[in-house]
C-alpha cells in the first residue's frame, strides 16, 4: 500500500499542479537549496561517520583477533595476561567470551559491543572490571563446549552438579593470576576525604 | 491518506528543514565521537616529557612534579585526613589522638621512654617532617639519626662524608636532632621523602639509597634467615659472595617495590648510642631480630636496651614500626605481592598504567589494592580484613593486660624488697613479652601483614608475661626467713 501511495504522489505530481511549486518562484528556490543542503549534510555525515569507522577500526570488530578486544586499552591488562595463560594457544578472546552457534553469537557480540563502547565513551564503568552474570553463563557453556568429554562423567556423578561453574576453581586458566587494573581516581577520593 | 500527507510533510520546507537539522545533529554526534576516539588514541600515546633536568641532589618534589605531574599529584594527596577502623584517626586532622592516652597500657608499658610522653595517632607521608619536628618527645634528647628516615636527606649525608654518603651517615648520629635538621633546612633539602629516595634521576628506576637498609640487607643476605619472600637474597647466596649482596643490583625489580619501603617501615635502634643500626644479621622474625640485639653491645660495652623502664628497672627493647619484617613473614609476601602491590597499587589513567603514588591504607583502596587478584566484593573483602584486625585486637590487648599485670607484679616485689636474684627472671621476662607486644602494636597493619605470625608473638608475648607473674609469685617471701636453712 505504501508504495502505491507513494507512486501515486509522484504521479499526481504536486510538482506540477501546486501554483506554489512551479519553477523559478520563490517556494521552490527555498525547497531546492534545501534539498541540496540536505544532500550535503548526509554527504558530509557519511564521509565524517566513515572516516570515523575506519580510524576507530571498526572493521577488525568484525574479525576474531583478539587484538580488536584490546583496541581500547581497558581491555589491555586482560588482553596481555591472556598472551601468557595455559589457554593461549587453543582460545582466543572469542572462543570463550562467546556463544559458538550463529545467532546467539552475533546477539551477543552486538549487545556487548553496544554495551562497551558506550561505558568507554562516556567513562562511566567500576574498575577493574568484572564479567556480568550473562558473559559467566557463556564462559561455562564454552567450558563445557571443549571440555565435554572430559566433564559429562563429572557432572553426571558431582553433588553440585550446575552450581558450580568450572571457573570457581579454574580462574586462572584464560588470564592467569592477577590480570585486572584498578581505574582512576573515583569523585569521592578526589575531594579528599576518603574514609570508610 | 495519512501516508500521503506524511510525504507532502517531508518533502515540504518545513519538513526538509527539520531532515536538515536532524542531519546536522548526526554529523555533529559522529564528530563528537571521532574526538573522543582521538582524544583516547592520543592518550595511548602520551608518557611523559622531561621538562626540567633533576639530579640526585633535587630533593624538592615539586621539580619533578613537572615533569610526572599525575605521580606529583598523587604523592600531594599523602596530606589528606583517611582513616581506617584501627589506622589513622577521625579526629582534628592538625592534632592527631594520642594513642597512649586511649591505651593506657601503651603508656604504662614506655615509662623511662619519650614514647611515654608523646604518642599519637599518624598523618599520611606529608606530615612525616613536621609532625617529627612538633613531638614533645623532643623534650628528650634526640640523636640525628632520626632525620634518616623523616626527611629527604641524601645530599645532606654526601655532605657530611665529603661525597661519601656511607660516611656521612655514620656521623650523623652523633648531632643532636635539632643541629641536624637546622642544617636540613639551611641546605634547602628540609623535604619529607620525596622522589630521589626511591627514583633514579636519569632513568627513574626504582633504587633504594638509605644507608641503614643497605647495611641491614647485606647482613640478612649473609646470615641464615629463612627469606621466602626473596629470590634474589637465595640467589646471591648461592653464588659465589665475592661481592656484598647490593639491593641495586641484585633484586629484582619487584623486589625493590617493598625494598624501597623497607629503607624505613622496619624496626632499628636510631638513638644517640651508635649509628642507626638495622637489626637483621640473624634474620627478619622477631625472634631472630631479639637475639640479635640480645647479643648486641653498645660501644662502651654495656648490653643493647633500648630504655630502662621507670617502674621495674627492666632493660627492655622498643619495637619501631616492623611492617616490612612483620609483611616478609607472610603469605602476601610468600606470593610476590610486594609493598607497592597494596599501598601504591597500579591504577588505569587514560590509557596509562601508573603507580599510585597517593601511599595509603589498601582498605581506602580495595578495588585497586584488592580486587585485581581477589574476585571477590569490595564488602567482602573489607570485612575479610577486619575480622583479621578484630581478632588481633582482641589478643593485642589481652597482651596489654597481661604485661600490666606483671609491670605491677614487679613493682609490689619491689616494693616489699624483693632481692635482684628473684626480680631478674621477671624482668627478663618483661623484656621478652614487651618486645612481642610491642612488635605487633607499634607494626601499622593490626595483624594483617602476616595475621598467623602476629597471633603467634601475641601468644608468647601473654605467656611471658604471665610467665614472670608467676615466677614472682612463687618467690619465697624475703621478709620472712625460709624455715629450713
Amino acid at each position: 500500500m505504501d508504495c502505491c501511495y507513494t507512486i501515486a504522489f509522484m504521479r499526481q505530481s504536486n510538482f506540477e499542479k501546486s501554483p506554489s511549486l512551479r519553477p523559478g518562484t520563490g517556494p521552490y528556490r527555498t525547497r531546492r537549496a534545501l534539498v541540496i543542503a540536505l544532500c550535503c549534510g548526509i554527504g558530509a555525515g557519511l564521509g565524517i561517520g566513515g572516516y570515523t569507522f575506519r580510524y576507530a577500526n571498526g572493521l577488525s570488530y568484525f574479525s576474531t583477533d583478539p587484538a580488536a578486544c584490546a583496541n581500547c586499552h581497558i581491555m589491555r591488562s586482560e588482553f596481555d595476561a591472556w598472551q601468557k595463560s595455559s589457554h593461549h594457544a587453543v582460545a582466543t578472546c572469542i572462543d570463550c567470551h562467546l556463544p559458538h552457534s550463529l545467532v546467539p553469537k552475533y546477539m551477543a557480540k552486538a549487545e556487548n559491543g553496544y554495551r562497551h563502547s558506550k561505558a568507554f565513551t562516556e567513562g562511566n564503568f567500576e574498575e577493574p572490571i568484572f564479567v556480568r552474570p550473562a558473559g559467566r553463563t557463556i564462559l561455562q557453556d564454552n567450558c563445557v563446549y571443549c571440555h565435554q568429554a572430559l566433564t559429562e562423567s563429572i557432572a553426571m556423578n558431582s553433588p553440585h552438579t550446575g552450581e558450580q561453574p568450572c571457573l570457581h576453581c579454574h580462574s586462572t586458566v584464560g588470564h592467569g593470576d592477577a590480570a585486572r587494573l584498578g581505574g582512576p581516581l573515583r569523585k569521592d577520593e578526589i575531594v579528599g576525604v576518603s574514609s570508610r | 491518506m495519512n501516508q500521503l500527507i506524511r510525504h507532502r510533510f517531508w518533502m515540504s520546507r518545513t519538513g526538509l528543514a527539520i531532515l536538515l537539522g536532524l542531519v546536522a545533529l548526526g554529523t555533529c554526534g559522529v564528530t563528537a565521537l571521532l574526538i573522543n576516539i582521538f582524544q583516547k588514541k592520543v592518550e595511548q600515546r602520551a608518557l611523559y616529557v622531561r621538562l626540567v633536568d633533576v639530579t640526585d641532589n633535587d630533593t624538592d618534589p615539586a621539580k619533578w612534579g613537572r615533569n610526572w605531574p599525575s605521580q606529583y599529584d598523587a604523592y600531594l594527596r599523602t596530606a589528606f585526613p583517611t582513616h581506617t577502623r584501627y589506622g589513622g584517626h577521625s579526629g582534628s586532622e592538625a592534632l592527631p589522638e594520642e594513642k597512649i592516652e586511649r591505651d593506657p597500657w601503651l603508656k604504662r608499658m614506655f615509662l623511662g621512654y619519650a614514647f611515654s610522653l608523646d604518642y599519637r595517632d599518624r598523618r599520611g607521608h606529608a606530615y612525616m617532617m613536621v609532625d617529627q619536628e612538633h613531638t614533645e618527645r623532643l623534650k628528650k634528647p634526640q640523636s640525628g639519626s632520626c632525620l634518616h628516615c623523616h626527611a629527604s636527606i641524601m645530599p645532606l649525608y654526601r655532605e657530611l662524608g665529603n661525597g661519601d654518603a656511607m660516611r656521612g651517615f655514620e656521623e650523623s648520629f652523633k648531632f643532636s636532632y635539632q643541629d641536624l635538621d637546622k642544617k636540613l633546612h639551611d641546605t634547602g633539602h628540609a623535604h619529607p621523602v620525596s622522589c630521589v629516595d626511591c627514583h633514579d634521576a636519569q632513568t627513574m628506576a626504582l633504587r633504594v639509597t638509605r644507608p641503614g637498609f643497605i647495611r641491614g640487607v647485606r647482613a640478612l643476605a649473609e646470615s641464615d634467615g629463612e627469606v621466602p619472600a626473596f629470590s634474589s637474597i637465595a640467589l646471591w647466596r648461592s653464588g659465589k659472595r665475592d661481592q656484598p649482596y647490593d639491593p641495586n643490583k641484585d633484586a629484582t625489580h619487584n623486589e625493590l617495590r617493598s625494598f624501597v619501603c623497607g629503607q624505613c617501615h622496619v624496626e632499628y635502634y636510631c638513638s644517640t648510642k651508635m649509628p642507626l643500626t638495622f637489626p637483621w644479621g640473624k634474620g627478619l622474625k622477631a625472634d631472630e631480630i631479639e637475639s640479635y640485639w640480645n647479643e648486641t653491645k653498645f660501644p662502651n660495652g654495656e648490653p643493647f636496651s633500648d630504655y630502662t623502664h621507670a617502674e621495674t628497672g627492666a632493660h627492655v627493647l622498643k619495637a619501631q614500626h616492623p611492617e616490612f619484617e612483620l609483611w616478609s613473614q607472610g603469605v602476601h609476601a610468600r606470593s610476590g605481592v610486594s609493598c607497592a602491590d597494596c599501598h601504591m597499587p597500579y591504577m588505569r589513567e587514560g590509557a596509562s598504567k601508573v603507580s599510585d603514588h597517593w601511599v595509603r591504607s589498601p582498605l581506602l583502596n580495595i578495588n585497586r589494592a584488592c580486587q585485581t587478584c581477589h574476585h571477590f566484593s569490595e564488602d567482602e573483602l573489607k570485612s575479610r580484613v577486619e575480622l583479621i584486625q578484630d581478632r588481633n585486637h582482641a589478643l593485642l590487648e589481652r597482651g596489654g593486660s597481661a604485661i600490666v599485670d606483671l609491670i605491677d607484679a614487679l613493682k609490689q616485689a619491689q616494693s616489699t624488697g624483693a632481692t635482684e636474684e628473684q626480680l631478674s627472671p621477671a624482668r627478663d621476662l618483661q623484656r621478652k613479652a614487651q618486645w612481642r607486644l610491642d612488635f605487633i602494636a607499634a607494626e601499622n597493619s593490626m595483624g594483617f601483614h602476616a595475621p598467623q605470625e602476629a597471633a603467634r608473638l601475641l601468644a608468647e608475648a601473654i605467656d611471658y608475661a604471665r610467665q614472670g607473674q608467676l615466677s614472682l609469685f612463687h618467690q619465697p617471701d624475703p621478709q620472712q626467713p625460709s624455715a629450713s636453712p
